[in-house]
């Protein structure tokens, strides 16, 4: 905590340059500053929380019920479809932070935060922070509804604390793509609209159904994407299916992508900011 | 006098579009300084500049003494910027706004809130502390504005078109806080399009054009470079008909005079003549037109709607 503030001058103080400086902040004050106010901003807006669990929760219901028997029909497709679910829930939530990162560029108040002797990447540390805390729950509560509709895992402790790192992992690596995206969108709104990336990938890949049951052309592709290895990473803590490579491609995919997505945002975040 | 803000030679290009063209300006400490200009004279810019967003493409300049590209962080810690669309949180309250402005200035959680509470007050919002800010008023927001930019008494104070957009009488509110400022000594620079603010709040003007500043000085000193007293006709509605610039001396009016009487519009029905001192609209036609002041082209032409459409 900063004390040096005691010191301010009053009101009287000399004109000119003798007079107090902006005290400089401390440590990572910015940082938990900016946590908190994404999160008032979060709790703020309870419908797009609401949205972000009721969607998924409505998908692996309609999954479960509707298709699984036809996909399944020995009853087992809750244990196929939940770690997609999962993911698709986390994905999801990522994309709100677009449209916070993308509201703060296209307002006035970046520009004041960036006249003061602030660590650039504050601001977006703090929307990053709040979508990952909030995706985590989230997926915590779609794998409660799970349980209750029949999903049997055999997991262990240490896969459940495995596989929440891996979800952990992919939603930081979603969410800095997604406040990248917002950097670069035009409006809220825009940002916004990138949003359906995330909604219609899980569909190519092996979230729902098997990569081998999609046409040669689609395969390759549905292999190659980032979320069919951590799904299979996932599905391998969970329910036991075997790991193979999947682990360690999924980990690279993250990685690579939180790299590209710092590397992009810091970029945008130079170029935008400031262009008026 | 010491000097709060030197530019010297300052360039800017936004892709073929020469923006400042080689800007100079000297801000005395504790003064309030204007720049005045019409929109995309380059004034945002210029603002952009001395508060670190813009890196200038030729030239320099200091802010009480800290250099804007060598030392951008040091000119940060001696300046506020309330800019040009109101930078604040519409999500948060009030209170949350400066809080979090207090403690990313360095001030403990505490010391935040006291301020916070210090500054409601002053400003006029109490009652409206812990609403949201998406819920205010215009001038209520502007407000809140200029006081997340007092949450530590920085040396200058920078505010963009700080007025534009309101009514009446939070202009002049505004007016009244600015002015305490720098009766405080904050150094206040500040752009406007609106000549009657420079005219009633700034101790020096600089009337920016094409990227470079055209004329400096006091108000006194600006309409002075015009010249005399303009005569003016106008019709029954009081609507200009036509103006004619004098040098102020007998002879000048008489023919002014003359020149109207023998013109048809001397015959309207119900027109009146009267004779007005220069002012600041007149400076900024003579300049920004490039021609003399009250030349036929820019006389017909209320300045107003010149600031507007240029």
């Amino acid at each position: 905590m900063t004390t040096n503030a005691t010191t301010l001058p009053a009101r009287t103080a000399p004109a000119g340059p003798t007079r107090a400086l902006r005290p400089r902040i401390r440590g990572t004050v910015a940082e938990r500053v900016f946590v908190t106010r994404s999160l008032l901003q979060e709790l703020r807006d309870p419908e797009s929380m609401l949205m972000a669990v009721v969607l998924p929760v409505m998908l692996m219901l309609m999954f479960t019920f509707i298709f699984g028997q036809a996909i399944d029909p020995s009853g087992g497709y809750v244990d196929y479809v939940v770690p997609g679910i999962i993911l698709l829930c986390a994905g999801f939530g990522a994309s709100s932070t677009a449209v916070s990162v993308s509201r703060d560029m296209t307002t006035g108040i970046i520009e004041r935060f960036r006249t003061m002797p602030l660590r650039s990447g504050a601001v977006l540390t703090g929307h990053v922070v709040v979508s990952v805390i909030r995706n985590l729950f989230a997926t915590a509560v779609v794998i409660a509804v799970a349980l209750l509709v029949g999903f049997r895992p055999d997991a262990t402790a240490l896969d459940w604390l495995a596989m929440f790192g891996v979800v952990a992992l992919y939603i930081l690596a979603i969410t800095y793509l997604f406040a990248a995206i917002g950097l670069a969108a035009s409006s809220p709104e825009a940002a916004n609209g990138y949003g359906f990336i995330l909604l219609f990938l899980p569909y190519v890949s092996s979230a729902f159904v098997p990569v081998e049951t999609m046409p040669d052309w689609l395969r390759p592709i549905a292999e190659h994407q980032p979320i069919t290895p951590v799904i299979e990473t996932i599905r391998s803590f969970l329910v036991g299916t075997p790991l193979g490579s999947s682990g360690w491609v999924a980990l690279a995919w993250c990685l690579g992508i939180v790299l590209a997505a710092a590397v992009w945002g810091a970029w945008l975040f130079r170029r935008k900011a400031g262009r008026r | 006098m010491e000097l709060a803000i030197q530019a010297r030679g300052l360039r800017k290009r936004f892709g073929s579009t020469e923006v400042l063209a080689g800007l100079d300006l000297a801000v005395q400490a504790g003064s309030i300084f204007a720049l005045l200009g019409p929109n995309g004279a380059g004034k945002t810019t210029t603002i952009g500049i001395l508060t670190t967003l813009v890196r200038p493409d030729a030239g320099a300049a200091t802010v009480v003494g800290a250099d804007v590209r060598t030392a951008p962080a040091e000119v940060q810690r001696r300046i506020a910027l309330t800019g040009q669309s109101a930078a604040v949180d519409g999500e948060l309250t009030a209170i949350e706004n400066l809080v979090m402005l207090g403690r990313l200035s360095g001030l403990g959680r505490r010391q935040a809130r006291a301020k916070a509470a210090e500054l409601l007050a002053r400003f006029e919002l109490e009652g409206a502390a812990k609403r949201r800010v998406s819920t205010f008023s215009g001038g209520m927001r502007r407000r809140l504005d200029l006081s997340l930019s007092l949450v530590v008494d920085v040396p200058v104070l920078f505010l963009d078109e700080p007025t534009t957009g309101l009514d009446t009488r939070s202009r002049q509110e505004l007016w009244a806080i600015i002015r305490s400022l720098a009766d405080a000594g904050t150094t206040v620079f500040l752009t406007t399009q609106y000549l009657e603010e420079a005219d009633r709040l700034a101790d020096r003007i600089a009337v920016l054009d094409r990227g470079t500043i055209a004329a400096e000085g006091t108000a006194a000193e600006l309409k002075a470079r015009v010249g005399g007293e303009f005569v003016e006709l106008r019709d029954a509605d009081g609507e200009l008909l036509r103006e004619i610039p004098t040098d102020g001396s007998v002879h000048a009016l008489r023919g002014a005079i003359d020149e109207l009487d023998r013109s048809e519009l001397g015959a309207v029905p119900g027109a009146r003549i009267g004779i007005r001192r220069p002012s600041l609209d007149d400076v900024f036609l003579a300049i920004t037109a490039g021609g003399t002041p009250g030349s036929p082209g820019s006389s017909a032409v209320r300045s107003g709607e010149l600031l507007e459409t240029n």
